[in-house]
């Protein structure tokens, strides 16, 4: 009888890769889950007013009435604006450089109002709401480089407060006439 | 010449790597796990605006989200504007109130992230905001995508 000898060979998988396919497969899906981020206009809501309480009255000249239709069409203080021009006209109010009668006493109580109708689609709103915050960013931006030589973003959190408060924003959101 | 055996111990210098890939599939599991956020079926279309001026929301486990868009019907259809809470549909508007509200109790520096489709109308918008104010939930933030 002859007997077969030979050398059994182990009957092992190489297993050393599985680590790096293990790697692979981690760095793949740390690179691909992508934590997104929210991001949006920031805005805080009036508390409810009762129905027996008046709004609290507001010099005429202090208040900028931005009436947006659901064309898109935009009228501020009785005066069709086109788009690209309400930033500036938000600017000119706010700040009032020539002490007009008709624009804001102060920047401080400078209030900007924004009103829709119901029909007027979501794009449009944001869109308005976006062209008056960035209004108050640039002024802020402005005077924050006015008295701290740098840009607005990269103040401390006092310094912040105070240019806060020297264009404080004051967005009021009407509502809607009801038909 | 006297020669002089280095000593060597008896056991093997190599570190066993068999258990690397447990660990690094550990690893990777963990990741799968702990990165899969929370998604809600969206029962509303949610396409969002673009905004220039807009700002991150840090911590995102104070937010609660608000869908507001046309609802999306079998056969790829759309019908009218319709609010969506969590995983519902709310068709009472007032009830938008009492949700929120207990909320806000959970976790009173909830912020709500109003996710609203671009071409729904402001009307709707108003009354869920109008429903937020009663529900003392004034923290909101209008969800848009950036400009560039």
């Amino acid at each position: 009888m002859l007997l077969k000898k030979r050398k059994r060979e182990g009957a092992e998988i190489n297993g050393s890769s599985m680590a790096d396919i293990a790697f692979l497969l981690l760095i793949f899906f740390l690179v691909t889950t992508t934590i997104n981020v929210d991001t949006g206009i920031g805005m805080v809501l009036p508390p409810p007013l009762n129905p027996e309480d008046q709004p609290p009255p507001i010099r005429e000249r202090n208040l900028m009435k931005i009436v947006v239709n659901e064309n898109g069409l935009v009228l501020m203080d009785e005066e069709l604006t086109p788009m690209e021009q309400v930033q500036e006209k938000i600017i000119e109010f706010i700040k009032n450089p020539e002490n007009l009668e008709t624009l804001s006493v102060s920047p401080q109580a400078a209030i900007v109002s924004i009103k829709t109708v119901r029909q007027t689609p979501y794009s449009i709103y944001i869109d308005m709401l976006d062209e008056v915050i960035g209004a108050y960013a640039i002024l802020r931006n402005e005077a924050a480089l006015a008295n701290y030589g740098v840009e607005y973003s990269r103040l401390s959190k006092e310094n912040r407060d105070i240019v806060e408060d020297i264009y404080p924003k004051k967005i009021s959101i009407a509502e809607p006439d009801k038909e | 010449m006297a020669h002089f055996k280095k000593k060597q111990a008896g056991t093997k210098q190599e570190v066993p790597t068999s258990a690397m890939p447990d660990v690094v599939f550990m690893l990777l599991f963990f990741f799968m796990v702990t990165t899969v956020l929370r998604e809600v079926t969206l029962k509303v279309r949610v396409d969002l605006t673009k905004a220039t001026n807009i700002e991150k929301i840090e911590e995102k486990r104070l937010v609660s989200y608000i869908y507001i868009g046309p609802e999306r019907l079998p056969g790829n259809k759309l019908g009218n504007d319709k609010v969506q809470i969590d995983d519902s549909i709310q068709d009472d508007i007032n009830a938008i109130r009492t949700i929120m509200y207990d909320k806000l109790i959970e976790e009173p520096r909830m912020i709500v992230s109003l996710r609203v489709d671009k071409d729904s109308e402001f009307g709707l918008l108003t009354d869920v905001q109008e429903e937020l104010k009663q529900a003392q939930t004034f923290k909101v933030n209008y969800s848009t995508k950036s400009e560039n």
